[in-house]
């Protein structure tokens, strides 16, 4: 395969997150760009730019490599991986196609984040419920406020009885 | 055809970077790279550095507290809760750690793991070791109360690198101060033995909140304490819990955690913290 054949956004945007495999980084929004118009020694020289979900988020690392190894097999010699810090990102990134695929996997994409001016503030009530990806039903309870990564709640249907996940809206 | 590089398991365990993984002063990614590291004009780079290093200490010192407590909660849920609420502030503390160091020609894990208890910024809330859960939780409160407050002013600051670390870190620290507020409440009017003990942690914490408040030269933002008071007695009014009234803990000769003055307790945190880095300071694995 040569450059030419495959764009450098469409190789950097298939790469898979570590934990979220199902979604791409496109779907999830944290590529921000993909940038392949200046040419270096070693043919067109890639800078693909990516923003953290959260402050801490243990992924950013494996996916730069990812990126740059995906980019250097397509046959991109030049490639620079920076992240992005603003504006930061939100679960409003996550694309259709994200939210499509994350209920598909049994995981309840997150509804619109909450938009405010002013401080935010406190909430000493549980969010309203999420919906039940497997069958659809509204009337399930939130389990725990964290589940297996910071970007996730856990939840338990009342209708179906199963638990899932759900992406909190941030 | 398998390749293992669509597998992000996989991909996990080859090796990147010529060949170092994840260990002190090796293979250890600068969170900031590719930033530019630039002091807008007109600011003093050096109260930049010390401000960033004080709220990046705050963070790094207070989610070691935490990471302590993980394998010793009640529930499963409260050790996913807690384990993530400090994966959010060790995150916070590195950014915070590579802007200061950016500054001064320092990485974060020299600051993080060479430096002395006298040059720790920390305010002292945050070096407090927790006796039980009630203190855990009423800790949580007033710290991410505090701090969430001060981060939604920094999202205005004049360096655009602190106001982003800001800007993104606002939302983690809403969810942690909400988090540790129900509980708060949910102890506070629970049975009379939780409603004891959250109130006697309240009261063992209370002398901490004061330095808070303190005026720092190198602020780029402050708390207003009226809007910290409003939160606070909001959840103590809800949980059925009195404000206390102890006197704030002096200092040293007016000197506190900004100024390198600790508790007895920064040492022993410090003696696990750096240990092992300055043990192997070369280690890669």
């Amino acid at each position: 395969m040569t450059a030419t054949q495959t764009s450098a956004y469409q190789v950097a945007a298939s790469t898979p997150d570590p934990e979220l495999p199902m979604l791409t980084i496109e779907d999830l929004g944290i590529l921000r760009s993909v940038d392949d118009t200046t040419t270096g020694d070693d043919g067109p020289a890639v800078t693909v730019t990516i923003t953290p979900t959260y402050s801490g988020c243990p992924a950013l690392r494996e996916i730069t490599a990812d990126v740059r190894a995906r980019l250097t097999r397509a046959g991109f010699a030049d490639v620079t991986v920076t992240a992005q810090l603003a504006p930061p990102w939100t679960t409003d990134w996550i694309t259709a196609e994200g939210h499509r695929k994350l209920a598909a996997n049994g995981i309840a994409p997150p509804a619109p984040a909450a938009r405010r001016t002013g401080p935010i503030p406190l909430t000493l009530t549980a969010p309203p419920p999420v919906r039940c990806p497997r069958c659809g039903s509204a009337d399930t309870r939130r389990t725990a406020d964290f589940s297996a990564t910071a970007c996730k709640s856990l939840h338990r249907c009342n209708a179906c009885d199963e638990p899932f996940e759900a992406v909190k809206p941030l | 055809m398998h390749n293992d590089d669509d597998n992000p398991y996989d991909l996990l365990a080859q090796d990147q970077d010529e060949g170092h993984r994840w260990a002190f002063g090796t293979g250890f990614a600068d969170p900031l790279a590719g930033l530019s590291q630039s002091v807008p004009p007109g600011l003093d780079a050096g109260a930049l550095a010390r401000w960033c290093l004080a709220l990046g200490d705050d963070a790094l010192i207070y989610s070691h507290r935490l990471q302590q407590w993980v394998t010793r909660l009640p529930e499963l849920e409260e050790e996913t809760a807690v384990a993530n609420i400090a994966l959010d502030l060790l995150g916070q503390a590195r950014l915070l750690l590579s802007r200061a160091g950016g500054i001064t020609g320092r990485t974060e894990d020299e600051l993080a793991f060479f430096r002395d208890e006298k040059d720790f910024r920390n305010v002292r809330l945050a070096e407090h070791a927790d006796r039980d859960f009630a203190e855990l939780v009423v800790r949580m409160l007033i710290f991410s109360t505090w701090r969430l407050a001060l981060f939604e002013n920094l999202t205005t600051a004049p360096d655009p690198v602190l106001a982003a670390i800001a800007a993104k870190g606002v939302s983690e620290l809403a969810y942690h101060r909400d988090y540790a507020a129900r509980w708060v409440v949910r102890l506070g009017d629970g049975t009379e033995l939780s409603h004891a003990k959250t109130q006697a942690a309240l009261d063992a914490l209370w002398p901490l909140v004061g330095e808070l408040f303190r005026p720092d030269p190198d602020a780029l933002a402050t708390v207003d304490p009226g809007a910290f008071d409003a939160v606070i007695d909001t959840v103590l009014a809800t949980a059925g819990l009195d404000r206390p009234t102890a006197a704030p803990l002096a200092g040293v000769g007016g000197r506190a955690g900004r100024d390198g003055v600790h508790t007895e307790a920064m040492g022993y945190i410090l003696a696990e913290l750096q240990s092992v880095a300055r043990a192997h300071p070369y280690a890669t694995w």
